[in-house]
């Protein structure tokens, strides 16, 4: 184990940190907890404030109604169609992602070409450019190319980023000459040097990635938002939306939370498995 | 510099195809759009468009809901930035005096990281909905007359604390790496010289963590500015009124609701001038930090 930080404080100083931590911890993690417990009881019991903070008798269920076809009741889409949008989706943003800017940056760092520098710059350039500063024209490409309510209408258009491709850049250039002379007398061409030598090295880049781009996927709302018009393509972020009405006393909330519960999960999943490369990605990477 | 690579002349092309396609595809092409048309105005049925100059410019920065949501926009993302960075500095702090089970609040501390906005902004509208939010019910009972859907102060308080609760553990990450990486020589010396903890922590590790903390303030800036539409979209529309409608949602909302295209895309050129300053302050201070480091 590690030596303890010199921040450490120790007798009743670390209790007073725990107990802040405790606090910061309940106020971080509740309304999270709270839409758990929310899912677990009747419309009626919701509908009545204030809701008990246990999870009531109602999961059961809950969930089972969602599944069989309450979703489908309130949102015209079954449940299983929205999780499968949005995997498909996230998926798609992650892996895509990994693919064409581990491949751009392999062949800016290692090989020479004419317009390689301006390349670069081309692709570093798009990190000011995020998609809500041109939305109307990148929809109407999308129009154009006939891409509203498609898979790839919905991923193309955010597999395509900067930070990826700079990480990967950065990541391969710390890799010494002598390993790359070596395999070239072994004569290993770009594909053996890539599959053999570069990408076992680079699992801890790329597991970082994914987890960060997963959740950027998975959590996308402006764009699938503007290039889904059916039900049917819908990511489960947007069809949650479009379930909500406080106004109308006539929505499921039950359901919703339900709902609301799967739009949550995959991702906090993802993000407490992979904790480490995650942390270590965000903070290694972003600066 | 690397001496050795491979020789080949057209591979390198086809790895880069795919990313440079996409971005000429679907960033370059668009914001060349959004330029052109920010200087054209189209007439009422869309049939002919004729070149204005800056005329678009001046009609969005004469308009007075523009300079409405210039103010909203400010009024959010400082409170948004501060609130969510002091939060994140004051439990890293704490987290660093703990010796065992550090890594158990992490795990708790970073799920909403993970939480898309919108859906924050429903979990805390849930909470505090006028009609049956368990946490809006104490409110009332204490006399308070709370409605975010009609006040836009209420509104706006609602919305800043979704945003700000979703980027705590974000901020958390970073402030605790900072404080890690600070040499534990100088803080043993404070403590030798008997400075106080708060003495110490205001002269000595507070200032080593600027570093950390400018960066937090672009970062926390860029996603208040753009990364909160779905909070926004999802809790109060822009509304009650305009009083939530930042510089992001009046771009959509004049290009897909009330289709002002002209507006829209000058609006769009003045949010893409300010992500300009944004990553050029953010890059110039980056240098200038390994300098120092």
């Amino acid at each position: 184990m590690a030596e303890p930080s010199p921040l450490a404080a120790r007798g009743a100083g670390r209790l007073l940190a725990h107990l802040w931590m405790v606090l910061g911890v309940i106020v971080v993690a509740f309304p999270v907890y709270y839409v758990f417990v929310a899912s677990t009881h009747s419309v009626q019991t919701i509908l009545r404030p204030p809701l008990p903070l246990l999870p009531g008798p109602e999961a059961a269920r809950n969930y089972s109604d969602a599944f069989s076809g309450g979703i489908s009741r309130i949102g015209g889409v079954s449940l299983w169609r929205l999780l499968a949008n949005t995997t498909i989706v996230a998926m798609g943003i992650a892996l895509g992602k990994i693919a064409i800017s581990m491949a751009s940056a392999y062949a800016i760092v290692f090989f020479r070409f004419p317009l390689r520098m301006a390349c670069f710059w081309l692709i570093f350039i798009t990190l000011m450019l995020p998609v809500e500063v041109r939305i109307q024209p990148t929809y109407k490409v999308m129009v154009d190319l006939g891409l509203i309510d498609t898979y790839p209408g919905l991923i193309l258009p955010l597999i395509a980023s900067a930070t990826a491709t700079l990480l990967f850049r950065q990541f391969f250039m710390t890799i010494p000459d002598e390993l790359l002379e070596a395999a070239r007398v072994d004569g290993a061409g770009p594909w053996r040097f890539f599959k053999d030598i570069l990408w076992p090295l680079s699992l801890t880049n790329v597991a970082a990635i994914f987890v960060i781009q997963f959740i950027y996927g998975w959590t996308q709302y402006l764009w699938p938002l503007l290039v889904t018009n059916s039900n049917e393509m819908n990511t489960i972020v947007i069809a949650l939306k479009k379930m909500i009405s406080f106004a109308d006393a006539d929505t499921p909330w039950n359901l919703v939370m339900v709902t609301s519960v799967l739009a949550i999960l995959p991702p906090i999943l993802v993000v407490v498995l992979m904790q480490r490369w995650f942390v270590k990605g965000l903070v290694e990477t972003e600066k | 510099m690397r001496r050795t690579v491979f020789p080949h002349k057209l591979l390198p092309w086809l790895l880069l195809a795919p990313q440079l396609a996409i971005t000429l595809i679907f960033f370059y092409w668009p914001a060349a759009q959004a330029f052109r048309q920010s200087v054209l105005r189209e007439d009422a049925f869309g049939l002919k468009t004729t070149f204005v100059g800056l005329a678009n410019f001046r009609k969005v920065l004469g308009d007075p809901n523009y300079l409405n949501s210039v103010r909203v926009t400010v009024v959010f993302s400082v409170l948004v930035a501060f609130c969510a960075m002091a939060i994140a500095l004051f439990l890293a702090v704490q987290a660093e005096k703990i010796v065992r089970g550090k890594g158990f609040y992490r795990t708790l501390m970073i799920w909403p990281y993970a939480v898309a906005p919108a859906i924050a902004g429903m979990l805390w509208l849930f909470m505090f909905n006028p009609s049956f939010g368990t946490l809006a019910w104490p409110l009332r009972q204490m006399g308070i007359y709370w409605n975010p859907l009609l006040d836009g102060e209420q509104a706006m308080a609602l919305v800043v604390a979704a945003a700000t609760w979703k980027q705590i553990s974000y901020n958390f990450l970073f402030f605790v790496a900072g404080l890690q990486a600070i040499p534990r020589s100088l803080l043993e010396a404070a403590a030798i010289d008997g400075a106080s903890r708060r003495h110490a922590f205001w002269t000595i590790t507070f200032p080593l963590l600027a570093p950390t903390t400018f960066f937090l303030l672009v970062v926390n800036t860029v996603y208040a500015l753009f990364d909160t539409f779905g909070i926004i979209h999802a809790v109060t529309g822009g509304g009650p009124g305009k009083a939530t409608e930042t510089l992001v949602y009046k771009v959509y909302n004049d290009g897909f609701v009330n289709l002002i295209m002209g507006d829209s895309a000058a609006q769009s050129v003045i949010l893409m001038i300010i992500v300009i300053a944004l990553t050029a302050f953010q890059f110039r201070f980056i240098e200038r930090r390994v300098h120092y480091g």
